[in-house]
């Protein structure tokens, strides 16, 4: 049953204060400096959904190519950027960022919290993904876009075998996008550990939040090594450094091993949060929470510490020692017990709850279904003999796009259709949700089942045309119908978000009874998201009537916080309240900063080096203005200065 | 009653009467130590890839031509550079007590020793690029990579420094309530130092060892 709409327990006159202190006027200065989580989350999602399509377009393009031996759609040249950036844009511009869009729009709404601890830092995150995105994609009408591959091997990637800009693009790029993506990740930690609602304390914390908490640690600790990767890339390319020649004491394994000491943990930075969309989703469609909480956490961070210990998995055709296969052979199987442990705690929720088969839950159904068969070629690599048979081979695509498709775009979509009434105040139509999620699941399996076969045959990946005789050319076909067939899905997805937003008719604040806090707002919340800040009694506090009671008639003035522009803090563990905080009102700073940043990595590409340390320059300024200290008497109650 | 400044209002707040006042740890603190935990893994993968480089080489490192770095110099380095911390702790106290004279000294004797470690620094290359450059080999990239990076490190420490110093001496900028920032670069500071000490055993112990 839905909530009922603004709570009694705040006067007309709190909740004036709250819109005031809260609420942006539309105005060309506000779409630009706002720092509300609601609608940062919201671009992130619409711009990381446009990269998505130019990354599919360029999938499109390369199963035209290859509908048939020998054909000449694209070029060789072609076809490398284009296989490149759609491996590149759909990891690093599509997968994560539109998973921390769900983070930035979902996180403070299930913490019962009014925004993200760093509201600027927020703001200036979008931004340096925006530019940052557009500055990859933009190479490629140049003809200069990355064209070695998204893992860019040494010694290919050097200046000799590659010149021209396209591999500095990449390195550029990608150190551009290190910095929104480590800035969102360190915001998620603190939000998740601060701002929690009274009485949250971590075994109260919803599963989704723990998963993007998990992925947030793992971008912690695993982007440095990619960021240095790049470094090193450029300055080997451009400044002549050996890091990666090995004719001057440089080993072109260093790569590899920094790439996938970052690689195998993003794997987990990509599926994790959609994981979390998953055990977000099930309890509304299956009217119970999810089964064995403790140990679904305790799954989540034993894969984000073990996801560390595998990187070489990805290597075993290298030449590496023995011993060293053997270990990453063992940590690889064995992290398929945390991750198989969720996949049974779901299944045991849909078995004892009462399935409301909606457009939601039916992903969820086809991710499980993928993704356990994607797990399953999974753990056919962690044996070293047979991975080296296939290595390279159209089976590692295969294998690759069952566990990325099925494990964080089916998750993203079961979200998005989950979470429309929410984000956009609008329901969308269930025939034609049904229609996209047929045509995608058909598609998707048409498309990558046949590559199975076809790299057991012998073909290898990445190439851009092939010769008759193998006998490869009829399930390439196939394939590509596939293809297209999953395109034709998508494009009913979108249709059905626009038609939503356009007619659809208005979502009710809680239209699946679904458990978590963000179900207890307004659809669309308002700006400050809740009224009254909760106070949290159980794991499913919108199920819960001592929570649902805590916002009702009679919560106090230090639960409204409405003078001001207000919100709580509360200790890290046990989420006891310890005070209220003044946030940040919206700003241009984050816009001028991501701007500066945009022309230090441009004037770095084109070698406009004075341009570059004006950009720093203009860097340092708009940090050192942006956290210049307010001045105010040092005045606080009760100790003298 | 009236109540212009809001006194009796502030004073009978909730979390006045509550709580002991600032409780917990900041958002500042928790975003700073993480900040602060990325870059550390930075330095490690920095570090790891110079013994990575290193032990796939061969037996003789620095590769032939180079020398094994003296030592004399990176001591003294070391001499200013960790010692620096103290005068950041003893400025973080005192301005926890409201002394902002010790902010100011205690910024200041760290700023001066930061800058004399910079300096040394500029000795120490001007002496090691007439022996080896960044495109000499992968030794000569690794050294001027990881301890230019530190160096730009200590740079941005300084720029922080520097800056929290002209704050404090405009009025109303810091007190017993409000050092969140000075914290915030002690943190970082105190982190610039201790990754020296981890540059120094890399760089210029392990050759001899």
């Amino acid at each position: 049953m839905p909530t009922t709409t603004p709570s009694p327990a705040v006067s007309p006159a709190d909740l004036a204060r709250l819109t005031e202190h809260w609420a942006e006027p539309p105005s060309l200065r506000a779409w630009f400096s706002t720092v509300d989580h609601k609608r940062i989350g919201r671009r992130y999602l619409v711009t990381a959904g446009f990269f998505f399509a130019l990354a599919g377009l360029s999938a499109l393009a390369m199963r035209t190519q290859l509908a048939r031996p020998e054909a000449g759609v694209v070029s060789p040249q072609e076809y490398n950027q284009l296989f490149t950036m759609h491996g590149t844009a759909m990891i690093f511009l599509f997968a994560t960022p539109m998973l921390f869009g769900f983070g930035n729009f979902l996180v403070p709404l299930m913490i019962g919290s009014r925004d993200m601890a760093f509201p600027r830092l927020n703001a200036f995150g979008y931004w340096v993904f925006l530019f940052a995105g557009l500055f990859m994609w933009s190479s490629l009408p140049f003809g200069a876009a990355p064209n070695n591959g998204w893992f860019a091997y040494a010694p290919l990637t050097g200046e000799q075998n590659t010149p021209g800009l396209h591999m500095d693009v990449y390195a550029l790029g990608l150190l551009f996008l290190g910095i929104s993506t480590t800035a969102g990740a360190i915001n998620f930690i603190v939000t998740a550990l601060k701002l929690r609602a009274p009485g949250m304390s971590l075994n109260r914390v919803p599963l989704f939040v723990w998963a993007i908490v998990a992925t947030a640690f793992m971008v912690i600790f695993a982007l440095p090594a990619l960021n240095l990767d790049n470094a090193m890339l450029f300055l080997d390319r451009r400044f002549d450094t050996h890091f990666f020649d090995p004719s001057a004491g440089g080993n072109v394994l260093l790569w590899q091993h920094l790439f996938w000491i970052f690689g195998h943990p993003d794997v987990y930075i990509i599926v994790m949060p959609a994981l979390g969309i998953v055990s977000a989703v099930l309890p509304a469609f299956t009217r119970r929470g999810v089964v064995g909480y403790p140990l679904v956490v305790l799954a989540i961070v034993a894969i984000a510490i073990i996801s560390f210990g595998v990187w070489v998995h990805h290597m075993f055709a290298t030449g590496l020692p023995q011993l060293s296969y053997s270990f990453f052979s063992a940590a690889s199987t064995i992290i398929t017990i945390p991750s198989g442990l969720q996949i049974f705690a779901w299944l045991a929720t849909m078995l004892l709850g009462r399935l409301v088969l909606k457009v939601p839950l039916l992903f969820v159904i086809g991710f499980i279904v993928t993704f356990v068969l994607g797990g399953f070629t999974g753990t056919m690599f962690a044996l070293t003999a047979f991975d080296q048979q296939v290595t390279d081979s159209y089976f590692v695509v295969a294998h690759f796009h069952y566990v990325l498709i099925g494990g964080a775009v089916f998750p993203m979509l079961a979200g998005i259709y989950y979470w429309l009434p929410k984000i956009t105040g609008r329901m969308y139509g269930e025939r034609l949700g049904r229609w996209a999620f047929w045509l995608i699941f058909t598609g998707m399996h048409v498309t990558f089942f046949p590559m199975h076969l076809y790299g057991l045959f012998g073909m290898p990946r990445r190439v851009y045309t092939y010769r008759s005789e193998p006998g490869w050319d009829g399930w390439n076909l196939v394939s590509t119908v596939g293809s297209y067939l999953l395109a034709v899905g998508l494009l009913l997805v979108l249709v059905g978000v626009v038609h939503a937003v356009r007619r659809g008719k208005p979502a009710p604040p809680d239209p699946w009874s679904g458990d978590s806090l963000e179900w207890s707002t307004q659809s669309p919340p308002e700006p400050y998201n809740f009224p009254v800040l909760p106070r949290v009694h159980s794991l499913h506090p919108t199920w819960d009537e001592r929570t649902a009671e805590s916002t009702g008639p009679g919560a106090s003035a230090d639960r409204v916080l409405s003078e001001g522009r207000r919100t709580l803090l509360t200790s890290e563990l046990d989420a006891h309240r310890e005070r209220a905080v003044e946030m940040p009102e919206s700003s241009l700073q984050p816009l001028l900063l991501a701007g500066a940043l945009l022309l230090f990595f441009t004037s770095m590409l084109l070698a406009w080096y004075p341009v570059a340390a004006v950009a720093v320059l203009v860097v340092v300024v708009t940090i050192a203005v942006w956290l210049w200290p307010p001045r105010r008497p040092d005045r606080e109650l009760g100790v003298t200065a | 009653m009236t109540d212009p400044a809001g006194i009796v209002t502030a004073a009978t707040r909730a979390e006045s009467l509550s709580a002991e006042l600032p409780a917990g740890r900041s958002t500042g603190w928790w975003g700073m130590v993480m900040f602060v935990a990325t870059e550390a893994t930075l330095f490690a993968c920095l570090l790891g890839s110079y013994y990575y480089l290193r032990f796939q080489y061969g037996p003789q490192w620095p590769p032939p031509g180079i020398e094994a770095p003296s030592l004399l110099k990176p001591l003294v380095m070391t001499a200013v550079l960790l010692p620096s911390s103290l005068p950041m702790l003893w400025a973080e106290h005192g301005i926890r007590r409201g002394q902002r004279w010790r902010l100011r000294s205690g910024l200041a004797a760290t700023m001066l020793l930061g800058i004399t470690f910079l300096a040394l620094q500029a000795t120490e290359y001007a002496e090691k690029l007439r022996q080896f450059t960044m495109t000499t080999d992968a030794y000569g990239s690794l050294f001027y990579l990881i301890t230019g990076f530190h160096g730009l490190h200590v740079l941005i420490g300084l720029t922080m420094i520097g800056w929290l110093l002209a704050a404090s001496l405009r009025g109303g900028s810091f007190g017993a309530h409000r050092h969140d920032r000075v914290r915030n670069a002690a943190i970082y500071w105190h982190f610039v130092d201790a990754v020296w000490a981890a540059i120094l055993f890399t760089i210029y112990l392990t050759p001899r060892l």
